[in-house]
């Protein structure tokens, strides 16, 4: 029980401090994260830049926080996206089972079946590039793994006797997998959707480090560290800044998963 | 317990050992600059030799191996290590006898007379008949009896009548009207006659041979034994590295991969300073914010004026290019500079209240959102457009980046025009009139739609007319149209700067868009 905490503690210490970092870049940053600035090109981290300055002698900590929001919005709609639907359809198919199950149990599987970049790939390619195209190709691309877990808690809670009594006593279908079996499934789901958060920002950093998700000059942790590998050596601080910022993010999630 | 504490020490093990490797790195580099620091200084002033092989990076792939299909500036630059025209630029931006060792000008500007060279052979062993040349011309001009109609025909060359053979060293290339700008276009290849395999496997009479070629990966040419400058090449051979983007290219040059990479930002100039020579020359291209002409707003020229106004180029060369490079007012670059307008520079200075009220007069008093189609592959013009977005900012317009693929943009953009704006650079020939000729209403390189009658009648006169300093003065004109009709937002004509090998010597910029791997040899 003890272990479980420590991870739990420094997970949620680790989140805590993101989250604090991507609130108040929503509301104030100390610069405008897309103004350009020639006198100050390539600055190293100082007490006016604290993270320094990129190519464009824009303030990277402004950056930083820009798109630390960007890759959080679109991690948490492509989570939303990936929980609403799989846990309708996991629910449906889970609870009658039958025709309907082996359907969407075959489709998921086909997705399953690509890797996710590459399907990822071709949702980009035909809908084009862009922050919105990227939310929807990703959110396609996480129902399936949350339609699986929670058809398999629904077939495990539904064999239960207290959901056998609210069938004899007569409540409706909807409402016992909605209201007797859905909240059981919570404990599960939980943890695949802080294991989906990770994954959903390393997809987002994946691709738009590939030019595929969000476009320049908008910022995105993926993005920052794309433009920054030209200047690996000669202005690591330009890297090195949205890459913290990726390793504490996903690291918190995993602990806090664990504990 | 135990579990938890194992994962900690994990942890702290992780970021341990990143900071070591990344420390590690930091050495790495130092050692590398002093070891590379005395090879310099004893590399100077060594003589050329033969023999041995360079790597070249080149940010496109070929479009077409066959040197009368490719239309891409990316493709023509590497071709002419391969092929010769009758003519062939010069260093200076002469146009110097290759194929033909001297030509003769009628003087009513209607009769171009060319002598072959002596002893000039194709890759594959034969000597050049005067029936190849005239092969060639024909098939460029259109003339033969089955022409392939995937060969774009050039309006400069569709003036030509006909290709007479004199005898067996002359030929007469006759125009349906005077020209005496045609030489320029003399410069497309010299191929065998009734050739059928130049799209695989290319031949032509230049200082080097095409050896293979891998689509997205590389262009192999060796040496050209027969080569009728017998001090040329110097090199073995030359293999052509597509890569992705200039980013990829500086790490393979930082690993030395690469030997020589034209396209380089000035940033990566400045970190490749120490550990290769870095030459600075202009690209002679006309880099513009490119508005289509024909689509909402651009069709307003009050709306591409005001953009004109909103755009401060100087900022933009500081920003993007370290301030190297130089500003263009018009679609012209420096090194012509005989048919430059110099007082189109002044006329868009950077004014964001003017622009204002420009857009206000064009019902546009808020701005509008627009977007750039910008070539992924081109750092350099994604860096611009950056620049230019933050900059129409200022005037309420939201312009939004769109990347794509080469061979996307090609398609989309350039053949289909199917776009609202871009940044792209446009090469020319060696004659003014390329650099002015595509914006004809008609014309098929005229990608922005830019229409406008009385270009079309100016136009039509400079190109007939023999009179050179008519011709100098009807460019011009066109140069103002142009400016004054704001039909694209004329940035600049953007530095080259090029990373060499500190063993190599040789390396020569161009007034037009080539790389010559013939000049290039290794110093001992």
């Amino acid at each position: 029980m003890k272990t479980k905490n420590i991870n739990f503690i420094i997970g949620s210490i680790l989140v805590g401090i993101m989250l604090v970092f991507v609130l108040i870049g929503i509301f104030y940053t100390p610069y405008n994260p897309n103004q350009m600035d020639g006198s100050v090109k390539n600055m190293a981290p100082s007490f006016t830049h604290f993270f320094g300055t990129d190519n464009f002698g824009r303030d990277i900590f402004s950056r930083c926080m820009e798109g630390a929001k960007t890759t959080f919005l679109v991690a948490i709609i492509t989570v939303s996206i990936g929980v609403i639907f799989g846990t309708v359809i996991g629910a449906i198919s889970g609870y009658y089972g039958g025709i309907l199950d082996e359907i969407f149990m075959r489709i998921i599987d086909v997705l399953l079946a690509f890797p996710s970049i590459l399907l990822a790939l071709v949702f980009v390619s035909v809908l084009g590039t862009g922050t919105f195209n990227i939310i929807v190709a990703l959110g396609i691309l996480f129902i399936p793994s949350f339609a699986r877990v929670v058809r398999s808690e629904v077939i495990a809670i539904k064999q239960l006797d207290y959901v056998k009594n609210a069938k004899l006593m007569g409540a409706s279908s909807l409402r016992i997998m909605f209201v007797h079996i859905l909240p059981s499934t919570f404990p599960i789901l939980l943890s695949a959707i802080t294991i989906g958060f990770n994954n959903a920002i390393l997809a987002e950093a994946g691709m738009s480090y590939l030019g595929l998700g969000v476009q320049p000059p908008e910022a995105s942790l993926g993005r920052m560290l794309s433009e920054a590998q030209t200047y690996i050596f000669s202005a690591p601080w330009y890297a090195i800044a949205p890459g913290i910022i990726i390793v504490v993010t996903v690291l918190g999630f995993s602990l806090m998963n664990e504990g | 317990m135990k579990k938890g504490k194992l994962k900690f020490a994990f942890l702290i093990l992780a970021v341990f050992s990143l900071s070591i490797v990344l420390s590690a790195c930091q050495d790495n580099m130092k050692k590398e600059k002093v070891s590379e620091t005395p090879t310099t200084d004893a590399n100077k002033s060594l003589e050329p030799t033969y023999g041995g092989s360079i790597v070249v990076g080149i940010l496109q792939d070929l479009d077409s191996l066959d040197p009368h299909k490719a239309v891409a500036a990316g493709t023509k630059e590497v071709q002419f290590n391969i092929f010769e025209g009758l003519v062939k630029p010069d260093v200076d931006g002469n146009l110097v006898p290759a194929v033909a060792s001297k030509y003769d000008i009628s003087d009513d500007g209607k009769v171009y007379t060319f002598t072959l060279r002596d002893g000039v052979k194709f890759h594959n062993g034969k000597l050049v008949t005067v029936d190849d040349l005239i092969y060639s011309v024909k098939r460029c001009a259109g003339l033969l009896d089955k022409t392939d109609k995937s060969i774009v025909v050039e309006p400069a060359l569709s003036n030509i009548q006909d290709v007479v053979k004199v005898d067996d060293k002359n030929i007469e290339i006759v125009l349906k009207e005077a020209n005496t700008e045609l030489l320029g276009y003399l410069t497309f290849a010299i191929i065998p006659k009734d050739y059928k395999d130049e799209a695989t496997k290319p031949i032509g009479t230049g200082p080097f041979k095409f050896e293979s070629y891998t689509p997205l990966e590389s262009l192999v040419v060796t040496k050209n034994e027969d080569y009728y400058d017998n001090k040329k090449p110097y090199l073995d051979k030359v293999t052509f590295k597509i890569v992705a983007n200039t980013d990829s290219a500086f790490l393979e040059l930082k690993s030395g991969a690469i030997d020589i990479f034209p396209y380089l930002t000035d940033d990566q100039a400045n970190q490749l300073a120490d550990t290769f020579n870095i030459k600075t020359g202009n690209m002679n291209l006309v880099q513009a914010l490119f508005l289509n002409n024909a689509v909402e707003p651009f069709n307003n020229p009050k709306v591409r004026q005001a953009l004109s106004y909103a755009v401060d180029k100087k900022a933009i060369l500081d920003m993007v290019a370290g301030g190297k490079g130089n500003t263009i007012g018009t679609n012209m670059f420096h090194a012509f500079s005989k048919y430059y307008e110099k007082s189109l520079d002044k006329v868009y200075t950077f004014d964001v209240q003017k622009a204002k009220d420009l857009l206000a007069e064009a019902g546009y008093p808020d701005g509008f959102d627009m977007t750039i189609t910008v070539p992924s592959n081109y750092q350099y013009h994604v860096d611009t457009a950056q620049v230019l977005v933050e900059q129409l900012k200022a005037i309420g317009v939201n312009a939004k980046i769109e990347q794509v693929e080469w061979a996307s943009w090609l398609s989309d953009v350039y053949t289909n025009r199917n776009y609202q704006s871009t940044i792209i650079g446009v090469d020319a020939k060696l004659a003014p009139r390329d650099v002015l000729e595509r914006y004809a209403s008609t014309a098929s390189g005229n990608f922005i739609n830019y229409k406008n009658p009385d270009y079309d009648k100016i136009l039509d006169k400079a190109i007939k007319t023999t009179n050179d300093d008519e011709k100098v003065t009807l460019y011009k004109e066109l140069e103002t149209l142009l400016t004054n009709d704001a039909a694209s937002v004329y940035i600049q004509d953007p530095p080259l700067l090029v990373a060499v090998n500190k063993k190599l010597g040789g390396y020569t910029f161009y007034p037009v868009y080539v790389q010559d791997m013939a000049s290039v040899y290794f110093t001992k």
